[in-house]
């Protein structure tokens, strides 16, 4: 069924926003200062958005799941189909801001393709979120190159969390089954389009930011499969708390 | 490594229907582009603005506050400086 396979996209869609969502919101009151803390909590609340449009779309043609808060808070582990990147850990604000980066870059050109989906709803909700990703690219590349070019501390921090999440990024730009064929309906856009102008923007990036690029190891793609890193537990554990403590409470 | 605090600056917004920029609050800033992104962070996430200046508080000239009687009150005394004196015509409304 169409319908089912649009419903299942558009929550993979939410659940990079909620999940990296979810990681932003940690930083509420643990921000370096006052002021970025609160630039990386609006961060948290625009992806918060964008996954609620995405479930609220999913919920509505689903026929497993009645509403947006099921599918947030009461699927379990490998239900989860985001990008390993977008749950790993914030670290530091290098690691922080590097796996910002990694993932703006993406998320702004996957916007730009998915607003000429067919899909007219998956369209309206890429039109919406481009104009805050756009800012959110804005300030996770500015800081990219405030670190890399700062002291020397501050590029072997940014140069640790950029060597640690270069890994992840193959997974953004590769898509699963799922995507594949919603790719042929001419609902999603192809993601291996994406990759080259992907690794040339951000190796450009990089270059101006005095940070040396990783060499291309091995790389984790089994998130939109849902397999995930030994984090995510945790990060659901903090996620779904109320929701399995007292189901179905109404904030 | 020599621990600083970023320099200060001053915010001003104007709002969708204000005139001109109100003064809305201080942030720190590395510079001035830093300073235009903390402010659209801190002080718009209500819609309060739709125009944003910043400036680095160092740059502003404030009178001495110890000098404000001479300063302010030679004119408490000089009513005549309002114009509360005139006769308005009764069809006159609204001034």
């Amino acid at each position: 069924m169409l319908k089912q396979k649009i419903s299942a996209y558009s929550i993979l869609l939410g659940d990079q926003s909620l999940i990296l969502g979810q990681r932003l919101g940690e930083l509420c009151g643990h921000g370096p200062i006052l002021e970025v803390d609160i630039a990386m909590t609006n961060i948290a609340l625009d992806l918060l958005g964008q996954a609620r449009l995405y479930y609220q779309l999913a919920a509505e043609l689903s026929d497993t799941y009645e509403d947006e808060d099921q599918i947030a808070f009461l699927r379990r582990e490998k239900d989860y189909n985001n990008c390993v990147l977008v749950e790993m850990p914030n670290g530091d604000f290098g690691d922080t801001i590097v796996r910002q980066y990694l993932f703006d870059v993406y998320h702004l050109m996957f916007l730009n393709q998915l607003k000429e989906s067919n899909e007219k709803r998956l369209k309206a909700i890429a039109e919406k979120s481009i104009k805050e990703v756009r800012y959110h690219l804005n300030f996770s590349g500015d800081w990219i190159l405030r670190l890399g070019k700062g002291t020397e501390v501050s590029n072997q921090k940014i140069q640790k969390a950029v060597d640690t999440l270069w890994p992840y990024t193959k997974e953004l730009v590769q898509s699963s089954e799922l995507e594949t064929e919603m790719h042929g309906f001419g609902i999603a856009p192809n993601l291996a389009d994406l990759e080259d102008e992907y690794y040339r923007q951000v190796k450009s990036k990089f270059a101006e930011a005095e940070i040396k690029l990783p060499e291309d190891k091995w790389s984790q793609i089994q998130g939109k499969k849902g397999l995930h890193s030994e984090h995510f537990g945790y990060l659901l554990s903090d996620l779904q708390y109320l929701q399995r403590s007292y189901p179905n409470s109404k904030w | 490594m020599e621990k600083k605090n970023w320099p200060l600056w001053e915010v001003f917004l104007r709002s969708r229907s204000g005139l001109h920029h109100v003064h809305a609050g201080s942030l720190h800033a590395a510079d001035s582009e830093m300073a235009l992104n903390n402010a659209r962070d801190v002080y718009t996430r209500r819609n309060e603005g739709v125009s944003i200046w910043v400036i680095e508080s160092k740059n502003i000239i404030a009178n001495d506050p110890s000098e404000s009687e001479s300063f302010f009150e030679p004119a408490s005394d000089k009513i005549y400086r309002h114009p509360t004196f005139y006769e308005m015509p009764n069809e006159l409304k609204h001034i």
